[in-house]
């Protein structure tokens, strides 16, 4: 597999070079409409991979597609992706490249994982689909004990590396309890595996390709709210982003806004409201990887305003926004204005009829910005 | 509500038919009311060859004669017995603490040692624990069991596990990890790699009746069954999982029978046989790669040994009991009746044969406890392909400390 894996790097490495130039789509979403019309011509024009208007869902297709047709080993399964997934990320794959590579497991999350570590263990680039990640807990043991481990307890000599477990997560806005968790922080305390997330169609398209070719063990989390609210103009071809790296995608001087998935689209709003009521200036960063994550860019960031708040929807009693206020907390003490704050889920199942009140809205976020300001 | 009015109008056109439902297309339609009670199946039978004594059951064909012969006949006593050498000199070691844990396969050699000499020698293997006899019939030496044990520089794995968590990528033989039965969904995943790439290996798990108890289980035989995939499932029952007798752990007729619910081939073998073992597996084998269909072995045997080091099995079985077993099952008694009775091994040669294997197993690991340990830093690789800058740090901290 690793020779596979190595061709297709080999395939691929031109266009990741070009990532610069097209991951400007990134901040279509923070534009005004003439400044997007004018970087999509820009884009069309100069980019020999032109860019297309996706949303998330889409954008995923359109990754998954990339994937099928780069790497024939590549197959697609779980429960329901045959006729395209609840969610439509898996439309017409089957059509395109048969039902040997896009196909129906029986519902069993255990089994769904432990079978695409067979298959990645045995050179087949595995690529799982967990309907929801409220219900990937079946499937713990086998991601934890197994997929994580399979490569260190070997000493090398066999790995799952070409395993990506999709996962839709987050509120939805009707979810309830087993359709809105959010449960990166489960698998962040799991060294050997990497947990990824993307906060619009194009970084979900470029994060998502990077992890289904990363040779180490990926959860993909997408958060399920974006996949067709979110839209954007996405390349239609091949490229990836860099996995292990967060992305500034506001930038600022007073204070650092860490978040991820569609929390950056709370925490844009945020940012653009308080600089314009109150002249306050948050620079925004999307970890996007959340294990291993970039304490460099975070740091690097709050080293410079001062102050850090970290917005994340899970419960906020060693959410993720613990370790990395603990991180930067370690590397920033002497920069830091005030305390960090952490705004993220309450510690409750997650509520159906009071999911508002539960979830770091942007009221509870300015709230935020403004306890770090005024300290 | 006109949409709707034309839907039915038009299905309502078609005569009616006796439906089928999707979940069981296939049953019949009955008028009497019968629960099935499992206690009216009679138990599956347990396929053997020779019994207790070596002696050929009646109708039974000559494996050992016709088809093993005299020579593969001896290697494979030979091997079951430098099993059992090894595992009494590295449970003897265990006790002195020269090694920090070990199982023994005792009163299971001849499922173990069987079904390696039945499947090809490049059939990727996934393990539960107890068939490291396995990686010995295809070649392993006792040093590379040793370095394991020991976890020094010359393990493959660098230490990192307990003992008797072997694996080889040369052998085919996935490194075993220690939750039950996590390991036989990825032989299903292995199965499904493997027929994309044409490949004709097979794919056998290994796992006890007590791991078939986990959802892991469940899934996997369910899996197989419903993608063809045709995965050799090897089950060793016991009798124990650690202290729970196999009457604790389920109420059917044993793991065959439950096969056979999942829609897959399943056959009840006298594992304490060699000859129907190994019959037994060549043919699942065959059946499973040529029609590309699962097929259960229960391969029945008696786990004479306490479950590993840290057990003592006299706590919750007669002492009766195991002598019983001891004398009766032990599955190397049973072969060397059947060659002596042929006059294919010298009893005489056996005490000379065990003190060479066991003078070999203490060299090896006197070689092996005397070896370096792999350097602290190779402590921080594998985690990931490459090493993320977090663990670089780490590992930093670790070698940095330990300079001072």
């Amino acid at each position: 597999m690793n020779s596979i894996t190595s061709a297709i790097r080999r395939v691929v490495s031109p266009l990741r070079c070009n990532t610069d130039q097209v991951l400007r789509g990134c901040q279509f979403r923070s534009l005004s409409f003439a400044a997007q019309a004018a970087e999509e011509k820009s884009i069309e024009e100069t980019t020999p991979n032109p860019a297309v208007k996706m949303n998330l869902f889409t954008a995923v297709n359109s990754a998954l597609q990339v994937a099928l047709a780069t790497d024939d080993s590549a197959v697609v399964f779980g429960e329901d992706v045959a006729f395209g997934g609840v969610f439509r990320c898996s439309s017409d794959l089957q059509a395109q490249f048969g039902s040997e590579r896009i196909f129906n497991t029986p519902l069993c999350e255990q089994g769904i994982v432990g079978f695409g570590i067979g298959l990645a263990a045995s050179g087949t680039t595995a690529i799982a689909e967990i309907q929801f990640a409220d219900y990937i807990y079946p499937a713990f043991d086998q991601l934890v004990n197994e997929a994580a481990k399979y490569r260190y307890r070997s000493g090398g000599m066999f790995n799952c590396g070409g395993l990506t477990v999709r996962t839709p997560c987050g509120a939805v806005g009707h979810g309830g309890h087993y359709h809105s968790q959010s449960p990166e922080a489960y698998f962040c305390h799991t060294p050997g595996l990497r947990v990824v997330t993307c906060r619009d169609p194009f970084t979900a398209k470029g994060l998502l390709l990077a992890s289904i070719r990363e040779e180490d063990p990926v959860i993909f989390l997408e958060p399920k709210v974006l996949y067709r609210a979110s839209t954007g103009m996405v390349p239609e071809g091949d490229y990836e982003i860099d996995l292990g790296k967060a992305e500034v995608v506001r930038k600022g001087r007073d204070v650092t806004m860490v978040g991820w998935g569609a929390q950056i689209r709370v925490l844009l709003e945020v940012a653009e409201q308080v600089e314009k009521e109150l002249q306050v200036s948050c620079e925004v960063v999307d970890l996007q990887s959340l294990l291993p994550w970039d304490v460099d860019t975070v740091s690097k960031s709050v080293q410079k305003t001062g102050r850090l708040l970290i917005a994340h929807e899970a419960p906020v009693t060693s959410g993720l926004g613990s370790e990395i206020s603990a991180a930067v907390q370690e590397n920033c003490f002497l920069s830091l204005k005030a305390p960090i704050q952490r705004i993220a889920g309450y510690d409750l199942p997650f509520p159906f009829i009071h999911e508002k009140n539960y979830l770091p809205g942007k009221q509870r976020c300015t709230e935020g910005v403004l306890k770090a300001i005024d300290y | 509500m006109l949409r709707s009015t034309r839907h039915i109008t038009r299905h309502a056109a078609r005569a009616l038919v006796t439906i089928r439902y999707p979940g069981a297309a296939t049953a019949p339609y009955t008028s009497s009311l019968n629960l099935e009670h499992a206690e009216a199946v009679p138990p599956m039978s347990c396929f053997r060859i020779m019994n207790e004594r070596g002696k050929l059951l009646p109708g039974a064909v000559d494996y050992g004669a016709e088809v093993v012969g005299k020579e593969k006949a001896v290697d494979l006593f030979k091997c079951m017995l430098r099993l059992n050498e090894m595992d009494v000199t590295l449970l003897q070691a265990q006790r002195q603490g020269r090694i920090a844990f070990y199982m023994s396969t005792f009163g299971e050699e001849a499922a173990v040692i069987g079904s390696a000499a039945a499947l090809r020698d490049d059939d990727t293997i996934f393990a539960q624990y107890r068939e490291h006899g396995v990686l010995l019939y295809r070649g392993m030496n006792y040093d590379f069991f040793c370095n394991q044990c020991c976890g020094n520089v010359l393990d493959s794995a660098k230490g990192r596990q307990m003992p008797m968590h072997f694996g080889s990528n040369e052998k085919h033989f996935h490194t075993i990890s220690s939750p039950l039965a996590t390991q036989i969904p990825h032989a299903v995943g292995a199965a499904y790699s493997l027929k994309m790439q044409g490949s004709k290996q097979a794919v056998a798990v290994f796992f006890g009746e007590g791991a078939a108890s986990e959802g892991d289980f469940a899934a996997a035989i369910n899996m197989a069954a419903v993608m063809d995939l045709g995965v050799l499932f090897l089950c060793r029952n016991n009798g124990y999982a650690i202290s729970t007798r196999s009457t604790e752990q389920y109420r059917g007729d044993g793991i065959a029978r439950r096969a056979v619910g999942y829609g897959v081939a399943a056959l009840r073998v006298d594992g304490n046989d060699i000859w129907a073992t190994m019959r037994a597996v060549e043919e699942a084998r065959k059946f499973s790669k040529e029609n590309d269909k699962p097929a259960l072995l229960e391969l029945m045997t008696y786990r004479t040994s306490h479950h590993s080091t840290s057990d003592d099995s006299a706590r919750y079985r007669s002492e009766d009991e195991m002598s019983m077993y001891a004398q009766s099952a032990s599955p190397i008694d049973r072969l060397r009746k059947y060659l002596v009775a042929r006059q294919w091994w010298d009893v005489g040669e056996e005490e000379e044969f065990r003190n060479e294997q066991r003078q070999q197993v203490i060299n090896a690991l006197t070689k092996a406890e005397t070896a370096p340990k792999p350097g602290v830093d190779t402590m921080f690789d594998d985690v990931y392909a490459c090493k993320p800058a977090h663990l670089v740090a780490q590992e930093k901290e670790v070698t940095e400390r330990l300079r001072k």
